[in-house]
């Protein structure tokens, strides 16, 4: 990739390759041979890629798939729009968001108490130098639970919810609250391990309790933060919280397996419109709640 | 506050009474105030929490009671013990490796698609009308805010079941997300070199790769790897909505009640997210050191 030099250089440091004129360019790219070897290369590699996920685009042109693609595209118009529908899709939608709130109430209610046992500026023995083996020990096993709680995604646990719940809304509040539940205290976690330590474990020196110290000196210091980041994953659970319905968590996902499933191409397109909108709206009132919050 | 009849303390109160924020003689502030934000914050916070568990009608009893906790328990005693035969556990690994592969083949066509779609999004120099702008903005707005699962559920129809509408999905979310993310890259690079070469008269498909793309390609793969760690998470469940994958294999075996391999299932599944989570954060901080 040469450019061509400029030519007015008489203050140039000695040292850097003659000027060349950039009539002297030359007509195509020098690197070309060794960018189409990558280029190559990289095809080659994504051929196991393209075996391996039965990739064969050709199959959508197929007439049959085609002809059943382009009438359900076609259903989608008009929108379905009748009074008991759009009540349905308003209950289902304050559903959703319902989910995702509760969800989150009961992950705060897991994650709290979770990430104070966790945090390590919260040690009274790691004042004096290191932290004593036991608190260590289960400073270490709460975190694993943590990660083991978040690294289980959500449709997981929903799918294993209902069973034993049944169908309905608990088992996606259960599955939304133990999954972010997780990512909520490990994430506390670190943000209380962040930063200025200095006025907690003043307190603590002077034997303020733990207690005491969180809520005198370190919430005051991360309150922002962590209330930013909750409302975040409020608005990641809004969209999960759609996401449980198809596997029978209730709310918009739920409406929207059954028209798809019924191949009823108003209704998928009705509910898809409200969802973005959904999301759109939750995405405006996290920043804004986040920027408030800053 | 009552003020005590130690000499002492009484006079420790009355020098300080008049700095104090707060004089113990007034009333405490009251709890609700009509002119405090942070008091109607909490307010509809509050409110939403409660009609949020009043109107989900939740079914505490058949959680919270002897009867669930039993049921629970049988349920995971029927977990062991997990299904290790060689032929199932081949089974597993060609899931594991079909997953694998949906979510980098995704990427990769998430990662193609998304700088398309990038450059049409970004506003590339000050003389640039891009009257593409908004409308591909708008376009890859609707891409992201559609879940992979969503994406997987429409493609079955036209790509029927199986791996290929998994990686479609993925492809198409992602490149929702990427192309945004790209737009935003190549609009905030210093703009020299690109006007070096427009005044020079550089066609603007040469400025792009000459002077845009090598500004921004360090960014864009990291961001490209970022989606990929996400991706493998996301492939492994999309297949129970049957597109392919670890999630195909659970949903399947999950639905005849063979509860030892779905064993084997999650445990794979825990295994590989555990496994991107610890090379992402070693390859984190070597490149960060």
């Amino acid at each position: 990739m040469s450019v061509a030099a400029p030519h007015s250089s008489a203050d140039r440091p000695s040292g850097l390759p003659p000027v060349r004129p950039h009539t002297q360019a030359p007509a195509r790219d020098p690197a070309f041979a060794g960018r189409v070897f990558w280029l190559g290369l990289a095809l080659v590699l994504l051929w196991p890629l393209c075996v391996a996920t039965e990739f064969r685009l050709w199959v959508l042109w197929e007439p049959e798939n085609r002809k059943v693609t382009a009438n359900f595209l076609r259903s989608f118009w008009p929108l379905v729009h009748n009074p008991e529908f759009l009540e349905m899709v308003v209950r289902e939608t304050w559903r959703t968001v319902a989910m995702a709130t509760a969800g989150v109430t009961l992950a705060l209610v897991l994650a709290v108490p979770l990430s104070l046992l966790a945090t390590r500026v919260l040690s009274l023995s790691a004042l004096s130098g290191r932290m004593d083996r036991w608190p260590a020990v289960m400073r270490w096993c709460v975190r694993a639970t943590l990660i083991v709680l978040r690294s289980i995604p959500e449709l997981i646990w929903a799918l294993v919810f209902v069973r034993v719940v049944g169908l309905g809304p608990t088992a996606g509040v259960l599955a939304i609250a133990l999954t972010y539940g997780g990512m909520l205290g490990k994430v506390y976690a670190e943000i209380l391990e962040s930063g200025e330590s200095h006025a907690t474990q003043t307190l603590m020196r002077n034997g303020s309790g733990r207690l005491q110290a969180f809520v005198y000196a370190l919430l005051p210091s991360h309150a922002a933060e962590l209330a930013s980041y909750t409302v975040y994953r409020w608005e990641c659970a809004i969209r999960s919280s759609v996401v449980l319905g198809f596997v029978g968590a209730g709310g918009l996902g739920q409406q929207l397996d059954n028209s798809m499933k019924m191949f009823n191409g108003g209704e998928v397109a009705t509910l898809l419109l409200v969802f973005i909108a959904l999301v759109a709206l939750a995405d405006r009132v996290s920043a804004w709640l986040r920027k408030a919050l800053a | 506050m009552k003020p005590t009849t130690t000499p002492d303390t009484v006079s420790v109160a009355q020098a300080f009474s008049t700095e104090a924020a707060n004089p113990p003689w007034k009333l405490p502030p009251p709890l609700f105030n009509a002119r405090c934000r942070a008091c109607w914050f909490t307010a509809a916070l509050l409110v939403l929490v409660v009609a949020s568990f009043v109107s989900l009608e939740l079914d505490w009893a058949a959680f919270a009671s002897m009867e669930a906790a039993r049921s629970m328990g049988r349920f995971v005693a029927e977990f062991f013990p997990p299904d290790l035969s060689p032929v199932f556990v081949n089974k597993v690994a060609w899931a594991a490796w079909e997953t694998l592969a949906m979510s980098a083949l995704g990427t990769v066509i998430a990662a193609v698609l998304g700088l398309a779609l990038a450059v049409p999004a970004s506003r590339m120099s000050a003389q640039d009308s891009a009257w593409l702008r908004s409308p591909t903005r708008w376009l890859l707005n609707a891409l992201r805010a559609i879940p992979e699962l969503v994406w997987a559920a429409l493609l079955l129809i036209s790509a029927g079941l199986g791996p290929m509408a998994g990686t479609l999905a993925l492809a198409l979310h992602t490149s929702g997300v990427l192309g945004r993310l790209f737009a935003e890259a190549m609009e905030n690079i210093p703009t020299g070199p690109g006007d070096a070469l427009r005044t020079q008269g550089v066609g603007s498909l040469r400025v792009f790769f000459y002077a845009t793309l090598p500004q921004v390609l360090p960014q864009l793969m990291s961001y490209t790897l970022y989606r990929w760690e996400n991706n493998i998470r996301a492939a492994a469940v999309l297949g129970v909505v049957g597109a392919g994958g670890l999630g195909q294999l659970l949903s399947f075996h999950m639905g005849l009640f063979h509860m030892n391999k779905t064993a084997t299932i999650l445990a794979a599944m825990l295994l590989m997210v555990a496994c991107v989570d610890a090379l992402s954060f070693a390859a984190r901080r070597w490149l960060t050191r």
